[in-house]
């Protein structure tokens, strides 16, 4: 079995039960409580493409299967998802979908900018594939038409889960590809819409303040007994403190 | 799958002190945080503790030192290729900078590198983006908020992370630069949580003393991860990418400089040449090597390869004998075993408890310490939670969280927590969850100074393939920090290199004939093993045994 059930402290495993799935077509007896991915490593792949972080964020897995008996297509990743008896299993690893290249330093905020990079979203027929195709829950289509009505906040804020594996474009009837017009919309709300964070900038310029370099200087020589000493003495800000807590000691720190 | 009814009963005891615990948090009273002393008597509970998880190295240059025995079975191992068979004269790519490794320090320094003047090949063994930094969730530290922190704050609590043992110059470095780098990803057009002003969001991590964990949402590294992607996409005339090629050799010059890296294309199984100005490792971690058999948050890319490769370029190993246990891995359900629990849970005031559902250690303790306690209170003291796979786990409070910020938080703040577990029918608003330390971090790495050179000219480390900024003990935070702040930095150091300082001469590979003539002299059993490993086998052994007509070399054909 896989190393990645852990081997810290087993005491007693049940014999596990076994369900038939069928890889591509072929069948293998594989125990129910795996995941397709760790299903695919019991049935002897050794798994190249197809296989990420294997907790569900890298978006590497995008798995497509069928149920005997049945037409629909259902997807998940192959890292989340449990196997079913019977199950048709088949990955796509790998989608070749169109990504614009663009400059986000200069591209205009607005949705005219997601409709000339990616006009094919006029094409959406709205039939909701996407939305169902979606292994986080993402409502992909109300995200897509707030792409068609142009307001990338609101496409940035909604597509904010996606791990973008290419399942929502990989069942598309319109061939959008739906996970890039979500990170084009999220990097132009987060370079141009979204409020600045002013104090950032303002920690940027305090950084040549002499004060700090004199003070890191003079903790950089300082021995581990004088370190500790310092350290142990620091003020913490409490938990539960608000935003706007500030610390006794004025050392290095600024108002403006 | 749900909890089991055994493991219901004993959420009604965590049930039980939850009121009281509530209203502590809300009086501001914490469990007692340990003291330096304290912290350092707990620590012998710590798998770095364990004298037999160890072992000597016996060759290269930091031959003596002692770190995990996984890792030293794959120093102890030969080149995957033969020297004498590889053609360096047919150069298959030539390019000014070569990126080996495709996440957050990989990604940084194509983008800076090419920022600079410099024609870039990013060669990753996965796919660009496959890596610990995509599935760092809980946040970035950074000092921005002046009028309560700096950088000075953040170097002592970095130093008092790392036990005080930190290379100074690196840390002052990172704490620097951080504030520039926030400002460097939100110019990118990164998402991080903010307020409705502009200003962001931060939290406390273990070990900080001040409230400075930037985060967007709970997939912090992933948001980062993906807006440094989609900008290296955006540069195909400077950068050009080269997904499932892990380079499995460094090559020197005549020179004596690092100069290029021989590819393996995994599908074809072709190896190829690639002649460089300078060369920037990113390759991260290694929690795949599982050491002392810890399951692990990491990639599935993360078999320390960069580790092999400067090795035997000759250069040094530091801060190795120290590896990260994240206190909290999910170990129930068995589907999510291994899986990062993000610290920010216990930032927001979640309680960690034992199967009485009572404290048993202060939630935000550094690392290693938490760990440590975790792993007393399910040993020594017998009052782990038993799973229904045989191991132990302690509580995590969760719901806590919705009662002390207000419903919802945990939904709005963990969106990816709350849907993964929702799916096994765990709801972690209204249930805590099971979690046990896991292998997370490699602390150390190769050597490097604060320019992210190594000794050997030409070569660049940056990101968890280095060693020296964490110390003994990164503190929660400071690896995405460390990604950008020294992916940027080796980005703009190695085409700077690459433009004034690069000697060009006759590609070779004579330190890889060299290192192996060193392991048969110092008599070390090799046993037919090559390194590095590219991939972990999870592959089923009785499977394996029935592959007769395969020759396997580690895990790849």
């Amino acid at each position: 079995m896989s190393k990645t059930e852990t081997k810290t402290k087993t005491k007693k495993k049940e014999e596990p039960k076994l369900v038939p799935i069928h890889v591509m077509g072929k069948k293998y007896d594989v125990p129910d409580s795996l995941t397709i991915q760790k299903a695919l490593e019991y049935a002897g792949y050794q798994l190249i493409r197809g296989c990420g972080c294997r907790g569900g964020i890298c978006g590497a897995c995008g798995t497509v299967y069928r149920f005997p008996n049945s037409y629909r297509i259902e997807v998940g990743l192959a890292c989340q998802t449990v196997v079913q008896p019977d199950m048709y299993i088949a990955q796509i690893p790998f989608f070749p979908g169109n990504k614009a290249v663009y400059d986000i330093e200069t591209l205009p905020p607005t949705g005219g900018t997601i409709a000339a990079l990616y006009p094919e979203i006029f094409k959406c027929v709205g039939c909701g594939t996407c939305t169902r195709s979606c292994p986080m829950d993402i409502d992909v289509l109300g995200y897509i038409s707030k792409a068609i009505q142009g307001d990338v906040a609101a496409v940035a804020e909604q597509s904010f889960d996606c791990v973008m594996c290419g399942l929502c474009a990989s069942r598309c009837p319109a061939e959008e590809v739906q996970y890039n017009v979500g990170i084009l919309a999220r990097r132009l709300y987060g370079r141009h819409l979204a409020p600045k964070a002013k104090h950032v900038e303002r920690a940027v310029a305090h950084l040549d303040d002499e004060t700090l370099a004199k003070a890191l200087q003079e903790l950089k020589t300082k021995s581990v007994d004088e370190l500790k000493k310092i350290y142990k003495a620091l003020e913490s800000e409490p938990d539960m403190a608000d935003e706007y807590w500030v610390p006794k000691s004025k050392l290095c720190v600024f108002e403006d | 799958m749900p909890y089991t009814p055994e493991l219901n009963r004993l959420i009604q005891k965590v049930e039980k002190t939850r009121p009281e615990r509530v209203e502590r948090k809300r009086r501001g009273e914490e469990f007692t945080p340990m003291t330096l002393q304290e912290r350092e008597a707990i620590l012998k509970y710590h798998p770095d503790f364990k004298e037999e998880g160890r072992t000597e190295i016996l060759v290269g240059p930091s031959r003596g030192y002692r770190i995990a025995k996984e890792m030293v079975t794959l120093l102890h191992a030969k080149s995957r290729l033969d020297p004498d068979k590889v053609p360096l004269d047919k150069v298959d790519f030539e390019t000014d900078v070569l990126v080996v490794g495709g996440g957050g320090a990989g990604a940084s320094a194509a983008l800076l590198a090419r920022e600079n003047g410099a024609k870039v090949l990013i060669v990753t063994k996965l796919r660009l983006g496959d890596a610990n930094t995509m599935m760092a969730e809980g946040g970035i530290q950074a000092a921005t908020k002046g009028e309560k922190d700096s950088p000075y704050y953040h170097y002592l609590d970095v130093m008092g992370g790392g036990h005080f043992k930190n290379d100074p110059e690196l840390v002052e470095t990172l704490v620097v630069e951080a504030p520039k780098v926030m400002g460097w990803l939100e110019k990118q057009g990164a998402m991080f949580s903010k307020f409705e002003d502009g200003r962001m969001k931060t939290l406390h991590g273990g070990g900080t003393s001040r409230k400075r964990m930037h985060y967007a949402g709970d997939i912090t590294g992933a948001e980062i991860m993906r807006t440094l992607r989609d900008e290296v996409k955006n540069h195909p005339g400077d950068i050009q990418i080269l997904e499932f090629s892990p380079a499995v050799e460094l090559i020197l010059n005549d020179k004596g400089a690092c100069a290029g890296a021989v590819l393996y294309n995994l599908e074809t199984e072709e190896y190829l040449v690639v002649k460089a100005k300078a060369v920037i490792l990113a390759t991260g971690g290694s929690g795949r090597l599982h050491i002392q058999d810890f399951m692990t948050t990491n990639h599935y890319g993360a078999t320390g390869d960069g580790l092999i490769l400067g090795y035997r370029a000759g250069v040094p190993l530091k801060f190795l004998h120290t590896i990260q246990y994240h206190p909290t891995g999910a170990v129930f359900p068995e589907q999510a075993e291994g899986l990062l629990i993000t610290e920010k849970f216990r930032g927001a005031g979640a309680n960690v408890l034992n199967i009485d559902g009572e404290q048993f250690v202060y939630e935000r303790e550094p690392r290693d310490v938490e760990a440590a306690a975790f792993i007393r209170e399910c040993t020594e003291r017998g009052k782990g939670v038993p799973t229904p796979t045989g191991k132990f786990g302690v509580w995590l409070d969760s719901p806590m969280i919705d009662i002390l910020k207000g419903e919802g938080t945990v939904r709005r703040e963990f969106p990816g927590k709350w849907i993964l577990f929702h799916r096994y029918g765990i709801d972690i608003t209204k249930e805590p969850m099971l979690v046990f330390p896991t292998l997370h971090y490699q602390n150390g790495g190769l050597a490097i100074n604060r320019r992210t050179e190594t000794v050997v000219p030409g070569l660049f480390v940056a990101g968890e393939a280095s060693g020296g900024v964490h110390g003994e003990n990164r503190l929660m935070g400071n690896s995405l920090l460390d990604v950008v702040v020294f992916g940027r930095i080796a980005g703009c150091a190695a085409a700077e290199y690459a433009k004034s300082k690069f000697k060009d001469g006759a590609l070779g590979l004579d330190h890889v004939r060299a290192y192996n003539k060193a392991l048969d002299e110092a008599r070390v059993p090799v046993d037919g093993r090559v390194a590095p490993m590219i991939l972990p086998d999870y592959s089923n052994p009785e499977v394996r045994k029935k592959q007769l007509t395969s020759q396997y070399l580690g895990t790849i054909r």
